[in-house]
């Protein structure tokens, strides 16, 4: 009955209160198939559950709520004298891949691994097959299209990667129009260089096309396309959390 | 479903509910000073021991697990507190010195 080396229990106390119902996990996992933001309070004196539709519930708790909810972070907290804690549930974070070349392969695995729903974007139907990426969604689409019918949100990250501009440009200017939390665009100096010059042309301001990351990913060396999407997904999880070393607030989500 | 999400706990919860099983989750619901699982962050463990998720790095995932068990026999919730306790202090030092407060919570 104790914990591991570094972690002992020091204090157990048993509750009033009662389990939590089947429903409930059942209404948690509905609205997250649903692809809704939900969240459990639960009052750790009463046991009192609710459950709290952070977009609508106006009330104190709600409000509460829905500021846990836009932080992506779950804690405790003290409405009128009551203790709650709030479980956030948000709906999964969303990436666009466009362009399904050999980076978007191990990208798109190392997405999902990271809590990812993974979208792969590319009208050319031979790169973007079943059987180069196996389990991920494919839309043999334009990138503008596919965003006019499955539009990019606060939790959304756009990654163009195809250095074609009529294939990644379209979907810049849509991924530039929303409030993704990062989009970022693969190619050498030279290649962002004159992206940004024909962004700039359709009407974007300095600050609007700094929001695009290029050339994309960290700067750790990167050679290998594994390598290249990790670099990628580091800088997606650095714009999503924010860094302890790097004094640039999180995205708020 | 995203792969490894943390939602996944859940998902696995409500299917073992569904194949007739016992289940109880444990929640993270407050950490102090450096823990390795940020609140909110969940576990579910079925009547047989057999869990998904994690509250820490591993060092409290064995208790956590065993009331987990009396819960699904008890029926009653519970918070546990693990911390860094005096028989203990000498191993205050390790990186992970920190407390964690957890709520098990039968599935009914």
């Amino acid at each position: 009955m104790v914990g591991g080396p570094c972690l002992r229990r020091t204090h157990r106390n048993l509750r009033r209160t009662g389990p939590l119902k089947k429903e409930t996990l059942a209404a948690i996992n509905e609205a997250r198939r649903a692809g809704r933001a939900i969240v459990r309070a639960t009052n750790l004196s009463t046991g009192e559950d609710r459950l709290i539709d952070p977009l609508t519930d106006i009330s104190p708790l709600g409000e509460a709520a829905a500021g846990a909810a836009r932080a992506d972070q779950s804690g405790p907290c003290q409405i009128e004298g009551q203790n709650w804690f709030l479980a956030v549930f948000n709906p999964p974070l969303d990436l666009a891949i466009i362009g399904a070349v050999h980076v978007a392969q191990p990208l798109a695995a190392m997405a999902a691994l990271t809590g990812f729903e993974v979208r792969i974007i590319d009208p050319r139907v031979a790169f973007a097959s079943e059987a180069r990426f196996p389990g991920i969604r494919l839309c043999h689409e334009w990138a503008d299209e596919a965003f006019g019918k499955e539009p990019l949100g606060l939790r959304s990250a756009v990654v163009a990667l195809t250095h074609d501009p009529k294939l990644d440009d379209p979907g810049l200017i849509v991924a530039l129009r929303s409030r993704s939390f990062y989009i970022g665009a693969l190619g050498s100096k030279k290649t962002h260089a004159g992206r940004l010059v024909r962004l700039k042309a359709q009407g974007f301001s300095d600050s609007d096309l700094a929001r695009i990351h290029g050339p994309i990913g960290l700067d750790i060396g990167a050679r290998s396309p594994a390598e290249i999407a990790v670099s990628i997904v580091a800088e997606i999880t650095r714009a999503l959390r924010g860094s302890k070393r790097n004094t640039a607030a999180p995205v708020v989500v | 479903m995203s792969q490894g999400a943390e939602t996944d706990v859940l998902a696995t919860a409500a299917a073992w509910i569904g194949a007739g099983r016992k289940v109880a989750l444990g929640t993270v619901v407050k950490t102090w000073g450096s823990a390795p699982r940020q609140a909110g962050s969940q576990i579910a463990v079925r009547d047989d021991g057999a869990f998904v998720g994690s509250v820490s790095g591993g060092c409290i995932e064995g208790a956590v697990i065993e009331e987990a068990q009396s819960a699904m026999r008890d029926g009653k919730v519970r918070t546990l507190e693990f911390g860094v306790s005096d028989e203990t202090a000498w191993s205050a030092g390790l990186a992970c010195g920190g407390r964690i407060e957890i709520f098990v919570e039968p599935v009914h």
